[in-house]
């Protein structure tokens, strides 16, 4: 079960500068955990206690996960998955 | 350094003003590696707010797949204060998470929806650190 999975500029340094790694699992969840364990560290830059980060949007084909039920979004073999941090700030 | 163009610094100026006293927020693409913010793309202010801006989710989404489609990234990320100094507050500092792109800053502070002089300032924001740069506006960009 192979996933595309789009990584940001700012993430790059967890794939040795790839644009675009390859990771498995059923559930979004599950394929962060795959991710980890080939680039340790990047799990902790997408969840913070035990859900997605407020300012990290992850979209599967196209649909942000948070209306597909986030990390326990079901996915399959062939989906796309796309990392965007999101662009925000404020005077306060 | 920042090099942008005329027209494209009015544009950013016109789009702050006319959100005033929102926070106004958008980009220029440019070719990926060239420096050069050469497509000025106005985006909503999802969160509608004097004090905070966020892209929505699916028109960042759709912005980078263009972006992706055409070869280009974020070269100039924008964004106004409407109340305080055009310069990055800790939130700023904190999400700027585009390490390649110069971060402007405009302050609609003094004139809000009318014409006068704005500060207009930009900046690299990589790893939690500020660097001013300087603007340098030309007529039109030139190889």
């Amino acid at each position: 079960m192979a996933i595309e999975v789009r990584i940001p500029t700012i993430l790059r340094t967890y794939t040795a500068g790839e644009k675009a790694v390859t990771g498995e699992g059923a559930s979004l969840s599950a394929l962060i955990d795959d991710l980890e364990a080939n680039h340790p560290g990047i799990k902790d830059r997408l969840i913070e206690g035990g859900d997605l980060r407020r300012f990290v949007n992850v979209y599967v084909n196209d649909e942000d996960v948070r209306f597909i039920g986030g990390l326990e979004a079901e996915l399959s073999d062939g989906d796309q998955v796309v990392v965007l941090p999101a662009v925000a700030g404020g005077s306060r | 350094m920042l090099t942008i163009d005329r027209a494209t610094y009015d544009a950013i100026v016109a789009h702050a003003r006319r959100d005033h006293p929102d926070e106004a927020c958008g980009i220029v693409a440019g070719p990926e590696g060239s420096d050069r913010p050469e497509r000025f793309v106005e985006m909503v202010n999802a969160a509608g707010s004097p004090t905070f801006y966020e892209f929505d989710s699916t028109d960042l989404f759709q912005l980078y797949k263009e972006m992706d489609e055409n070869g280009e990234e974020p070269v100039v990320i924008y964004h106004s204060h409407t109340a305080t100094e055009a310069y990055p507050s800790r939130t700023d500092i904190g999400l700027a998470m585009e390490p390649n792109a110069h971060y402007v800053l405009v302050s609609t502070r003094l004139h809000g929806n009318n014409e006068g002089p704005v500060e207009f300032r930009s900046y690299r924001i990589v790893d939690g650190e500020v660097t001013e740069e300087e603007v340098t506006v030309v007529d039109e960009q030139t190889d």
